[in-house]
């Protein structure tokens, strides 16, 4: 915890994004406080979150391609075994899960898991660290774990959510479509009350995806923040536990996010 | 926490990612696992082959194994009778032999026998008239008295 700063200045510093925007006043600069990140409004982008997860997605890209370049048929290094590991892994769930053709579903669900895999994985690093370090390079905020930015989670879901249209439309036609949305569950005479609730469910998928894998992350964010305000001898007693439960925690969310990317596409190919 | 234009750097991000992912990540790895799966099949294959193989050969391995002690009995059957009947064959021609050289001996042994009484014979004729005339005194005359010489040279 850093020094002259109270309990609440602390916690309220960490859960900060690092904003450029259109301030009213000041036009396009970093956010000073959270207050000028508030009136900066939509026009404004969380730099931090953008640098992290690119960068980390880059970084997946980066490493699973260059194994796949370099694939031998022969008997794998421990890098390709671990990566193959992955592929059979995520391509096992695709295949009983999802049983239509299609070459996007598997790469998308593999770019998921890893990808929110990874970003999760920056909650395990202390969470004063690169905050710390980037204070001292004259940044005022850094958070450093992008999956605790709705922005991020929100982005994938929704994106997601496109694909749940782009492929309910695609296997059942616009009609097609909109007769599953608007004949069911009570028949055609409830069209108006089946239409509410059918929108109700497809809007469901997107937001609960998308808060499920925030309200996980950023929970587990803050508490590290809460024991960070313990004193430096006292905070492994409670935060090398909390950080060895995380690690399921992480993997999991990760695996929830990329198992209902699945489920929910594998349904928007059904016909009911 | 409020929303901003972060939602769509994510929503392009994602895309590009699962872009790439699709173009060069996902296609290699799965086909190096294709690869290694249908290698590894084709391992087990041979591997069976092998064994079959492997039994096929013991099988004809012991096969041959016993034409050849078959074989080998014969021949050493067929060797067996051969020496047998060289060694008929041999101890017939010593018999043979041994016979002729006997008989030939004996045949010799006759001649000087006969020689030998010829050669007595001759000289008992002489014996004879030397004696005679000296019991006789006088002088036989061996022309005259041939004939009675003869006789009792034969008698001897």
């Amino acid at each position: 915890m850093a020094s002259g700063m109270t309990s609440s200045e602390y916690i309220a510093h960490h859960l900060t994004n690092l904003t450029y925007g259109k301030h009213p006043v000041n036009g396009w600069s970093f956010a000073e406080n959270g207050q000028q990140v508030v009136e900066m409004g939509f026009m404004s982008i969380n730099v931090d979150s953008m640098v992290w997860s690119v960068g980390l997605g880059a970084f997946f890209i980066w490493l699973f391609s260059r194994v796949g370049r370099t694939a031998t048929t022969g008997v794998p290094s421990g890098v390709q075994n671990f990566i193959e590991m992955i592929i059979e892994f995520v391509d096992d769930n695709v295949k009983s899960m999802f049983h239509h053709k299609s070459a996007v579903i598997a790469p998308m669900a593999l770019t998921i898991f890893v990808w929110v895999f990874l970003m999760n994985l920056m909650d395990l690093v202390p969470v004063d660290w690169i905050p710390h370090l980037a204070g001292l390079m004259g940044i005022h905020f850094m958070k450093i774990v992008p999956s605790t930015d709705l922005n991020v989670t929100m982005g994938i879901s929704f994106s997601v959510f496109f694909l749940i249209v782009f492929y309910s439309i695609k296997a059942k036609g616009v009609g097609g479509f909109l007769a599953e949305l608007s004949l069911q569950p009570l028949g055609k005479w409830a069209l108006p009350f089946n239409l509410l609730l059918e929108l109700v469910g497809l809007i469901a998928k997107p937001i609960s995806l998308a808060l499920r894998l925030f309200g996980n992350m950023y929970a587990g964010e803050m508490i590290f923040i809460l024991i960070a305000l313990l004193p430096f001898w006292a905070q492994w007693v409670l935060s090398v536990p909390w950080a060895l439960f995380h690690i399921l925690i992480i993997t999991l969310q990760a695996f929830i996010f990329m198992v209902l990317t699945i489920v929910y596409l594998a349904m928007a190919h059904d016909h009911h | 926490m409020n929303m901003n234009m972060t939602i769509l750097g994510q929503i392009i991000s994602f895309a590009i990612f699962v872009y790439l992912c699709m173009k060069f990540v996902w296609p290699p790895l799965t086909a190096a696992l294709a690869e290694r799966q249908k290698m590894i099949a084709e391992g087990l294959d041979a591997a069976d082959k092998a064994a079959r193989e492997l039994a096929d050969a013991q099988q004809s391995v012991e096969t041959a194994l016993q034409e050849s002690k078959a074989q080998a009995a014969t021949i050493i059957e067929q060797a067996n009778k051969r020496a047998s009947q060289i060694v008929d064959e041999a101890k017939e021609t010593a018999q043979a032999e041994a016979t002729r050289i006997k008989v030939a001996a004996t045949a010799d042994v006759e001649q000087e026998i006969n020689s030998a009484k010829e050669a007595l014979r001759a000289q008992v004729a002489t014996l004879v008239v030397a004696g005679a005339e000296k019991i006789l005194g006088a002088s036989i005359d061996v022309n005259n008295h041939k004939e009675l010489v003869d006789k009792l040279a034969a008698e001897l």
